[in-house]
């Protein structure tokens, strides 16, 4: 086989590795996020469904397509049909740039636990995100239907107000680690665990965390869907899979957000006060991919626990929030940050 | 042929198809979501010619802010499929396809004159590859360019300072 053909081969067997392990994760998210709800509310939760209720899952999926399939009289059929897929689309993309782990040795070949490590990984993210809001925005406007209308504007307003405010703790971020490649800024966080951006980067990571929960309407900031003022927001007129397609777009998106916030401030794969072999082996890949994801599922714990804990804003008090408090400390914690740099001598106080 | 002409003919054809399907559709939020394709493949010719920043930019501004705002404008007006139109092409309609087809063949005529130098082939590594990386960027424009970029500034502080006036006076 030529060199071209093995790397696409290569490249394939790692994406749909990833891929399987990710949705098998984002799958069983759904049934944490109700575990610990009840954990949080004093009750048990969904345990009817096999041991501990593991099959509610399987159980949920048959659900899902079994339902009756309903499409509003007026709706514009085609965009209602496909705005799920956008949402789904926009959060899977995100996943290529993400380094899951180091580099693994299987049967005599290096691999890449990262689908693409691309000069303008950080970059790639930010116009990645900003696409999500179309399948919301499209999705609420293609019912037909005012509350849904409502919805997918409120969506598309937050998003973009709140992309600002991550973009410049992004450009903070950048400033220091001197590339937009997420593999270097994990490389740059090995070592001693005060290498970690959260400990040099306060600031930035508290905007950075507020905006991605914005970004990905989670609880304060789920104003999109907002049930009690909205019916069910973007998603009122949406049942069957279609609906199950939104649901899921919002966890991958979530996990994907959580994976973000491990690799960008808390070292990603990367183990504090070991340093990374310089020969690739078949156990540190493991290891790593298995670091990468217990910080990262520490994350999504933090985005169920704060959703069943706070209340949600009031939509005057997002736009405050955003505009009025987000993106002024993000300028200023560019300037000290520039500041800083200048100070100790150029980019890259690691 | 190799994968970069496969690539390249692939995104040429669906950047043509839905650029055709922007013009022709009636309902503009369809207009607009091609619009949003074409934007993806024009982005995908950036990264083929190895300047992978002005790729990222091209989708984080123009498909991920612009069109945004453009879908919002149109959804908050609600506007709906026009009403059947009545009689043949308009006087303007007849004029833009004129100039249209007239560009089109003058653009034909001078890439049939030269053929340009086609997709760059560039090995990874080589110096020239290196333009689509940021850091060369910021050196070339923090340099050669420094002037264009400061204007280029100015304007932009201009834009928002007329906004915020706009927004200030509404509310009074």
């Amino acid at each position: 086989m030529s060199e071209i053909g093995i790397i696409i081969l290569e490249k394939s067997i790692v994406a749909v590795f990833i891929f399987v392990v990710l949705l098998a994760i984002v799958a069983y998210a759904t049934l944490g996020e109700r575990k610990i709800a009840g954990f949080f509310q004093d009750r048990h939760g969904p345990n009817r469904a096999g041991y501990w209720g593991l099959l509610q899952v399987v159980a949920d999926g048959v659900k899902f397509f079994m339902k009756e399939e309903f499409i509003p009289d007026r709706a514009n059929k085609w965009l209602f049909i496909i705005a799920p897929t956008f949402t789904f689309m926009a959060a899977g993309f995100l996943m290529a740039v993400i380094p899951f782990g180091d580099r693994i040795m299987i049967g005599g070949h290096e691999v890449l636990l990262q689908i693409a490590d691309i000069n303008i990984g950080l970059l790639y993210i930010l116009a990645i995100s900003s696409l999500g809001v179309y399948g919301i925005f499209t999705g609420g406007w293609a019912s037909n239907n005012k509350y849904s209308l409502m919805g997918g504007l409120r969506s598309a307003s937050q998003t973009i107000s709140y992309e600002i405010a991550m973009g410049l703790a992004i450009i903070a971020l950048v400033l220091d680690h001197g590339t937009f490649s997420l593999r270097e800024i994990v490389l740059n966080q090995t070592g001693a665990i005060w290498n970690w951006s959260v400990f040099t980067h306060p600031v930035g990571f508290i905007i950075f965390l507020v905006a991605i929960f914005a970004e990905s309407a989670r609880v304060p900031f789920d104003l999109p869907e907002a049930e009690n003022e909205l019916v069910g927001g973007f998603h009122t007129e949406y049942s069957s899979m279609k609906f199950g397609l939104f649901m899921f777009g919002e966890y991958v998106h979530m996990t994907i957000a959580s994976g973000l916030l491990a690799t960008l401030y808390f070292g990603g794969w990367s183990i504090p006060f070991v340093a990374v072999p310089v020969e690739a082996s078949l156990w540190w890949g493991l290891l790593t991919f298995a670091v990468f994801w217990a910080k990262t599922l520490l994350f999504m714990f933090l985005f169920m626990w704060v959703r069943w804990t706070l209340p949600r804003f009031r939509y005057d008090q997002l736009m405050n929030l955003g505009w009025k408090r987000l993106i002024p400390l993000g300028l200023i914690n560019i300037v000290v940050m520039a500041l800083i740099l200048l100070w100790t001598g150029g980019a890259g106080m690691n | 042929m190799d994968a970069q002409t496969i690539v390249f003919a692939i995104l040429a054809l669906v950047s043509l198809f839905s650029g055709i399907m922007v013009v022709t559709r009636k309902n503009p939020v369809y207009s607009i979501l091609f619009l949003v394709l074409t934007f993806f493949c024009y982005a995908g010719f950036y990264v083929l010619l190895g300047a992978t920043f002005l790729a990222a930019i091209q989708i984080m501004v123009y498909a991920g802010a612009i069109m945004v705002l453009f879908l919002f404008v149109v959804m908050m007006l609600n506007l709906r499929e026009p009403e059947k139109m009545e009689g043949g092409a308009s006087f303007f309609q007849t004029l833009g396809f004129i100039v249209a087809g007239g560009f089109a063949l003058v653009l034909m005529a001078f890439f049939a004159g030269n053929p340009g130098p086609g997709v760059p082939t560039y090995p990874p590594g080589a110096a020239a590859y290196a333009m689509g990386d940021t850091k060369e960027l910021g050196m070339v424009l923090f340099t050669d360019y420094v002037f264009p970029f400061e204007i280029a500034g100015i304007l932009l502080l201009a834009a928002v300072i007329g906004a915020v006036a706009l927004a200030k006076r509404n509310r009074a």
